[in-house]
């Protein structure tokens, strides 16, 4: 095996990075190229394409090298897996990404790396690429770099001074999880990080109330990944951990990540690899906490007996199902709180609802223009010229408003 | 005067737009006119190339002349700002009938400055679709226009996209490629019109074709394996790409054409990784016997090939007879592996010599390996141990684990690395740990020390030494599992 090219060693390390879940290249600070360098950011991410799987390609998700001295099982880089390694130096990755940006196929570079010779050492290495791109080019795009708990913390604070956001994956939803799956790491490290990570942005944002010129720290802020199915934890225990990791961190994202099965698979593994609706159902939970006012006891509540949420019904429809006795409600008289409740009524709805009944009461037609699907709202709801009496405590409702369920083809 | 007197009765007026895309124009006529109180239905607005309706007049001149004048004295006319922001966008649309439905929206909103409120409106509805659909057009461009480099006589770099907007968003659109690539030469190419960036100035050219655009660029080869590389066959969505990417957009894009391909490949490629992973979807195996059945057919990595029979790990018949011991080792050796029992090869037998002066009875506790096959090379007629590798000791571990899972001891006696590997499920280092015990998982705890193949490859005074820190590791483990069992 010789030299690799860089387009080999790209392969190999973007198909490492593709388990990072995040792609998100927005709420940033705004700033564009007029007066020197290359690049802008304007608030709105923005999709440049799509993979077949369905998910954006906004940055460049690479990792540095997939030489990695950890042996986390559920890791495609773990020490003990026999995949393919490359490395890139700083400069190529620097170089990569404005080829990219110059031909506006990426908003910017997402950087991660396997651990190489020490933690602080591969911090080092992150963090050089992103000075190469901040200070040689005047790179004005957007940069996510991983950041890695155990290196040193004036390590992390220099990545967020050049990052636009920081991430730190907690890895597994668990105590034992991250103990079992993960050896090498540390909740105790990990949450330290997540900590010292949001005293800083906290902190630069103070400074610059009173300073003008005051460095940016993460402006697009922290966020952190963990994968759900690889241990046996609940839903339950997900949702609470992630409201904790909201409310302790000042997190803008947690992602999830179905563990997937990956190529040279460790034994300690689950039997099954989760249904990808879990991780959907997950994401949704996770909006009804942030969005919809619900609080993290209210979506366990939307839990089966067996601690995980329905896959074949949406969350908010299983607690509405589950408290039948919060229906139904007035469309023309209902608080915005009481509206955001009834399944299949979301944000923007709700928001038009409210304008809207400033100048007319709502008959169900009028409910119908404003939402997706009238069929799905009017259980839940009063109107002028609907009431659904019996409906909203018929037995089969859940039956009624369920997807169906596709029968198989004759083979 | 008022401002109904330049107005003649019952007369229709036609307004001429000079491109597709003036919203200032429009707005210009829009604001005389109502000043006139000219009714929406008597007013039709013409973009280039379009016709007006039925009484439309020819030519834009004679329309123009008509339009009437307001007064120095007219009321002004007032819009709120979320109209103008929802007017600016819908006015890039390409439906012909946007500049009548603004103009309409405009006359309602003298009378009714809040009725945007009412989303039930099918004129509020409309206005929106519109507007969401020109926001959605631009943002695709800025997505999907893909610069290729082209180098001009004189070395300079300039690139060149070509782009095919649905609306008329091309000019509205410029500002953003500026503020983004102030420092580059490039030109944004569509069948609506052109816009060039120097570096300075911003220049505006007519309708292109296709093939004014450059064909390819060196890059693009990096980006298609970038694009091939991150997706993720285990999770085809193509329902979910095609929402955000549909295909009228795919003949523009270096990366698509890979497309259909990635999607024939992806079953084949996430079948080889479940096949390949195919042990994991195995059932916990019940009983020891399950074990032994199990690990004599399996293949899950290549050593399994070359040994004779897999060793089963053996302990006492009754549970009564338990001390709640488990002793693991690293792998049977030459003599294991044609005897079919663990540790009976001369480090089994120096291990029942330590054993017996530590005063542990070796009938009393379950002994294993980590890996259940004979791993070697052969060297003439000798077999020679070989360490088994990382992946091969976490291979093997689902059949350990499965053990302990029904042996269920109190302490667990790791010999040696691997051992201590199979156990934790990361490398320590056997110095450090010896004599601390540690927690494992399920209640029972993990003492680790040295196999006594180690012993054997030893003489003389580290022997000695080595014999005795043995030793001692094994008092520790009897005094703790008295301790355990009072």
């Amino acid at each position: 095996m010789g030299q690799l090219t860089i387009q080999q060693k790209l392969e190999i390390l973007a198909d490492a990075a593709k388990y990072d879940a995040s792609c998100a290249s927005s709420g940033t600070a705004k700033r564009n190229s007029k007066n020197g360098g290359i690049g802008s950011t304007e608030g709105m991410g923005i999709c440049h394409a799509y993979a077949p799987d369905g998910r954006c390609i906004s940055l460049l998700k690479i990792l540095l090298t997939n030489h990695c001295i950890f042996d986390c099982h559920y890791c495609v880089n773990r020490k003990s897996s026999n995949v393919r390694r490359a490395r890139f130096t700083p400069q190529e990755v620097a170089d990569l990404t404005l080829n990219f940006y110059r031909r506006n196929y990426i908003e910017g570079l997402f950087l991660s790396s396997g651990i190489i010779k020490s933690s602080n050492h591969t911090m080092e290495q992150l963090v050089e690429a992103a000075r190469i791109l901040r200070e040689e080019h005047d790179f004005r795009g957007y940069i996510h770099l991983k950041s890695i708990p155990e290196a040193d913390a004036e390590l992390i604070h220099q990545a967020g001074l050049y990052a636009d956001r920081v991430s730190i994956n907690v890895e597994l939803p668990t105590r034992e999880g991250l103990t079992r799956l993960a050896p090498d790491k540390d909740e105790g490290q990990i949450e330290g990080a997540l900590a010292r990570t949001k005293d800083r942005i906290i902190q630069a944002k103070d400074e610059r109330k009173r300073f003008r010129h005051a460095p940016r720290f993460a402006p697009a802020g922290q966020s952190t990944q963990m994968i759900v199915g690889a241990d046996d934890a609940k839903d339950a225990d997900i949702v609470g951990r992630a409201s904790t990791l909201y409310r302790n961190f000042g997190l803008r994202r947690v992602y999830y990540s179905a563990f997937s099965p990956i190529p040279d698979a460790s034994a300690v593994l689950p039997l099954k690899r989760p249904p990808l609706m879990r991780e959907h159902r997950l994401y949704q939970s996770d909006w009804l906490m942030r969005f919809y006012g619900y609080a993290p006891g209210e979506v366990a509540q939307a839990a089966e007996a067996d601690g995980n949420l329905p896959l074949d019904i949406d969350p908010k429809l299983a607690w509405a199902l589950k408290f039948r006795e919060s229906f139904p409600v007035d469309v023309n008289r209902a608080t915005r709180e009481q509206l955001l409740r009834v399944p299949g009524l979301g944000t923007t709805a709700v928001a038009r609802i409210l304008a809207a009944r400033r100048h007319r009461t709502l008959r169900l037609d009028d409910v119908a223009k404003l939402t997706q699907s009238i069929a799905k709202v009017r259980p839940f709801l009063c109107a002028l010229d609907w009431r659904p009496t019996m409906l909203t405590d018929r037995a089969d409702l859940r039956a009624l408003l369920a997807p169906k369920s596709e029968q198989l083809e004759l083979f | 005067m008022t401002a109904m007197q330049n107005v003649s009765l019952g007369a229709h007026y036609v307004v001429h737009l000079p491109v597709p895309d003036d919203f200032a124009f429009w707005r210009e006529r829009a604001r005389g006119l109502i000043q006139c109180d000219v009714p929406p239905d008597r007013v039709s607005w013409v973009e280039p190339g379009g016709t007006g309706d039925l009484f439309a007049q020819e030519g834009p001149s004679r329309g123009e002349k008509r339009l009437p004048v307001a007064g120095d004295d007219a009321l002004p006319v007032r819009a709120s700002k979320r109209f103008m922001t929802l007017a600016r966008n819908a006015a890039l649309h390409s439906d012909p009938q946007r500049f009548s439905l603004l103009y309409r929206m405009l006359w309602r909103l003298q009378s009714n400055p809040r009725f945007l409120e009412d989303k039930t409106d099918p004129d509020v509805r409309r206005l929106e679709e519109l507007d969401k659909a020109v926001r959605r057009d631009s943002h695709k461009m800025h997505a999907f226009v893909r610069f290729r480099e082209v180098k001009s006589e004189d070395g300079a770099e300039h690139y060149v996209a070509w782009f095919e907007p649905d609306h008329h968003i091309v000019r509205a659109n410029a500002g953003f490629f500026m503020r983004r690539f102030a420092s580059m030469n490039w030109s944004i190419l569509t069948p609506r019109g052109c816009i060039h960036w120097d570096g300075k100035t911003m220049r505006e050219s007519g309708p292109a074709r296709r093939e004014d655009a450059p064909q390819g660029d060196p890059v693009e080869v990096l980006w298609k394996s970038y694009y091939s590389s991150i997706f993720n066959p285990a999770r085809l969505k193509v329902g979910a790409m095609l929402s955000e990417m549909p295909k009228k957009y795919w003949k523009n894009m270096p990366e698509a054409e890979l497309i259909p391909e990635l999607i024939a490949g992806a079953q084949a490629r996430e079948a080889g990784m479940v096949a390949a992973g195919e042990r994991e979807i195995r059932e916990r195996p019940g009983s020891l016997d399950e074990v032994a059945k199990g690990i004599s057919g399996c293949r899950d990595c290549p050593i399994a090939e070359c040994a004779t029979r897999a060793v089963m790990g053996e302990g006492p018949e009754l549970v009564q007879d338990f001390s709640g011991l488990m002793i693991i080792g690293e792998q049977p050796g030459d003599q294991e592996d044609v005897q079919g029992r663990p540790f009976v090869g001369p480090a089994g037998q120096l291990l029942d010599e330590c054993l017996a002066s530590a005063g542990i009875e070796r009938s009393s506790a379950y002994v294993t390996n980590a890996v259940k096959h004979f791993k070697y090379v052969q060297r003439g007629k000798r077999r020679l141990h070989q360490n088994p590798s990382a992946k091969e000791i976490d291979t093997c571990r689902w059949w350990v684990e499965a053990e302990r899972a029904l042996v269920r001891p109190r302490v667990v006696l790791a010999l040696g690395a691997s051992a201590a590997r199979s156990m934790l499920g990361k490398t320590v280092s056997v110095g450090k740990v010896r004599g601390t015990p540690m927690p494992l998982g399920d209640g029972s705890e993990l003492w680790v020390s040295v196999h006594p193949s180690y012993l054997l490859r030893l003489d003389g005074k580290a022997r000695a030494e080595q014999g005795q820190l043995f030793a001692r590791d094994l008092m520790a483990v009897r005094e703790r599992l008295a301790e355990l069992a009072a």
